[in-house]
């Protein structure tokens, strides 16, 4: 018998015909960045959350402008600014509802105040005191996240974990353009859409991943469209339009706590300034590109539709720039005095229970402060 | 809570079988914990040790999730977050070296980052070792690498016995434990009552595995039996061995190992993993520092090669044997004598 012959003889089951699992249109963005202010869109949006945005923003510039000034007294080791990206961070922390948990990259500090954190712990890891300067289960806010990608998964798992315990609570993950490349984004959002866990992925596109344009990034279309081979919606949004930023996280927030599963929001916006105070952008783009994103400030667009509905006057403009000032000015205080730490906290939280090498060597720094106190008090007595 | 339904002793239990008891007996005594992994379900792992969890506990409890380990170890360190504890399983030892990330910069340092606010109890399976003729990236011995990650526990059975009760105490832990499991042990046989597991071991005890007078092996895991027959065919030279099993690498159990050394005054360290750079060489570096008046010779390593994981065919050449160990044995007592 021939082969052909047997596998005449054979008679499998013809391969089911191939059909996609669902239409990737509705998951598709839209070509154009959702906009809110200056459309028609605007008259719709509520009065209150506006005013409310525009304290926000006003109050995360001023901080950003004080942290960088921090930086320069060296009272900060390093500071990302997200002077131009202030939409994004206040409305991802004024979607949230208080059950909800945020999970910041190490540029979102704005979000982390946004949301309620005391301004002086949200910047624990930047000033060198420590890495994260609050519980994050008590404000349920991870730590600020210095490498790029990793705590998107932990988002999802959080998400999951929830979901499992029967609990109504949402994960916001925010990440950079540059982000997107990481290993990490790509798992977090395959195992965000396959889990269908109640996950938003933010994904701040400011135009440099510190230096490395966004065309060297990515080839896709756009950052949303990556949304689409996970099977998830994507959605494009003007970055620095407040209102259209709260709407569409807003929108991805309650879908997901509804059971609709993850969704991946992408914010066009634009560092206007350096990466970090360590960085040189003249060296990577011109002031003209700068310059005009100044038009598109997101302060500017908002106080524009503000004014024009007549929902500003120079009263609540001075109340709310004393109040940042207040802000400001207290931050100011805090961070110039010195933190107390204590050397012995080195050994405290690496394992529950220490472990006996680390109970010889935090022996051996003791015995190290003790001798260099009583050398210092010798000192004192000489001088004396 | 699930009662666990009573299984009589009637033969000899597998390593894989009392590591798949540990973690019934952890899911049904705590609902917190959870299993994750690729193949974990249905299939019940390339080693069935995760056999039938699924069914019993639900794919909830027991998920088979995407194949990508980063992102298995991503989101077990969320789920951590809010208050599961996540059995995770690499499927082998090489193919958690994507997740070593998420390993180091955030499971080992999650707790000391947040000030004690945020503790990771979470367990990494990672079948590890040669020896099973496995094709290339199925038999590294990536110990080094997690042992000089502070934060993590590590810990590798070689008995059925341990592998039960350190898989406990490893799930019950507050803190990330990378759980070594030493493949060509999964199908060793033991006899072992189910019905009464042995007591839960804390993590750290290292535990004399067989007395001696003459030298000390120091050793864990897969090299464990090899030493016991070493030992055993020592006896013939009239050298008496005394066998040291570690159990756990990190904490290290000095105290145990020391007082055997100064018992014997003569060690050997013997590991499947490369010596240079491995954990010989800082077992070899403790055991000087707290031994050396006793010492009659210096601390020597038998360990795998610095190569590579070698082919199948070529890997009885690259483990540490019977032959290896007592010619190391014999010079030390040429040290002594000379």
């Amino acid at each position: 018998m021939t082969v052909m012959e047997q596998r005449g003889a054979y008679r499998p089951t013809p391969p089911p015909a191939w059909q996609p699992r669902t239409d990737p249109a509705p998951l598709l963005p839209d070509a154009e960045p959702y906009r809110v202010l200056g459309t028609e869109a605007a008259a719709k949006a509520d009065p209150g959350l506006l005013r409310r945005l525009y304290a926000e923003l006003v109050r995360g510039r001023r901080y950003n402008t004080q942290a960088t000034a921090l930086t320069k007294q060296g009272r900060l080791a390093v500071y990302p600014s997200s002077t131009g990206q202030e939409a994004c961070e206040v409305a991802a922390a004024l979607a949230l509802k208080e059950r909800d948990w945020l999970f910041p990259s190490y540029r979102d500090t704005l979000a982390v105040v946004a949301r309620g954190l005391d301004p002086v712990s949200a910047l624990t890891l930047l000033r060198g005191d420590w890495h994260t300067g609050y519980d994050p289960r008590e404000h349920r806010v991870a730590p600020l996240c210095t490498p790029l990608a990793t705590q998107l998964p932990h988002a999802v798992g959080l998400a999951h974990a929830a979901r499992l315990k029967g609990d109504d609570v949402v994960a916001l993950a925010m990440v950079g353009d540059g982000g997107t490349s990481e290993g990490d984004f790509h798992e977090a959002l395959n195992f965000a859409a396959v889990w269908q866990a109640p996950v938003v992925f933010l994904v701040q596109n400011n135009g440099f991943a510190i230096s490395v344009p966004l065309a060297k990034q990515t080839a896709a279309p756009s950052l949303a469209h990556k949304a689409v081979g996970y099977g998830m919606p994507g959605r494009l949004v003007d970055g620095n339009d407040a209102a259209a930023m709260h709407e569409v996280l807003s929108e991805a927030v309650a879908r997901a706590r509804e059971g609709g599963g993850p969704t991946l929001v992408e914010a066009v916006t634009y560092r206007m300034e350096a990466h970090t105070n360590a960085d040189d952008a003249t060296r990577y783009r011109r002031d003209a590109e700068v310059d005009a994103w100044r038009d598109h400030d997101p302060i500017l667009l908002l106080e524009r539709e503000l004014t024009e509905r007549g929902l500003l006057d120079d009263d609540i403009r001075r109340q709310v720039a004393q109040d940042a000032e207040t802000m400001a000015a207290d931050l100011r205080e805090r961070m110039n005095q010195d933190p107390l730490l204590d050397p012995m906290d080195l050994f405290t939280h690496v394992y529950a229970e220490q472990t006996s090498h680390l109970r010889e060597q935090a022996a051996q720094l003791r015995a190290e402060l003790a001798a260099a106190s009583e050398e210092a008090d010798a000192s004192e007595g000489e001088t004396r | 809570m699930t009662t666990v339904a009573a299984k009589p002793a009637t033969k000899p239990a597998t390593m894989a079988q009392a590591l798949g008891r540990a973690l019934r007996d952890s899911m049904a005594e705590d609902p917190s914990v959870h299993v994750l992994g690729e193949d974990v379900g249905a299939l019940g792992g390339v080693f069935r040790v995760t056999d039938g969890l699924a069914e019993e506990f639900g794919e909830d409890r027991c998920t088979d999730t995407p194949l990508a380990e980063a992102g298995i170890l991503g989101t077990a360190v969320g789920m951590a977050m809010y208050g599961l504890r996540p059995v995770v399983e690499m499927q082998f030892d090489a193919f958690a070296y994507p997740a070593f990330e998420q390993l180091i910069s955030h499971v080992a340092r999650m707790r000391n980052r947040t000030r004690g606010a945020m503790p990771m109890p979470i367990t990494v399976r990672v079948p590890y070792g040669g020896g099973i003729g496995g094709v290339e990236h199925h038999s590294d011995s990536s110990e080094a690498y997690y042992m000089a990650t502070p934060g993590l526990h590590v810990v590798t059975p070689a008995t059925v016995a341990d592998a039960y009760g350190l898989l406990r105490a490893s799930i019950a832990s507050d803190d990330p434990v990378v759980f070594l499991e030493p493949k060509r042990l999964y199908w060793s046989k033991a006899d072992w009552n189910p019905d009464a597991p042995q007591a839960v071991e804390p993590i750290g005890r290292a535990v004399v595995r067989r007395p001696g007078r003459s030298a000390t092996l120091i050793t864990y895991g897969p090299s464990l039996p090899v030493c016991l027959e070493a030992a055993e065919a020592a006896r013939a030279e009239g050298w008496g061995l005394e066998v040291v099993d570690l159990r756990s690498l990190v904490p290290f159990d000095d105290e145990t190992v020391a007082a055997s050394v100064r018992r014997t005054g003569r060690a050997v360290v013997v590991h499947e993993s490369g010596g240079f750079g491995g954990p010989g060489g800082e077992i070899a570096a403790r055991v000087t520092e707290r031994c050396f008046h006793h010492l009659e010779a210096p601390v020597l390593r038998v360990a795998g090669f610095d190569i590579p994981y070698p082919p199948p065919m070529l890997e009885k050449h690259h483990l540490p044997g019977v032959d290896r160990i007592l010619d190391a044995v014999a010079r030390l007592q040429w040290e002594a004598e000379n």
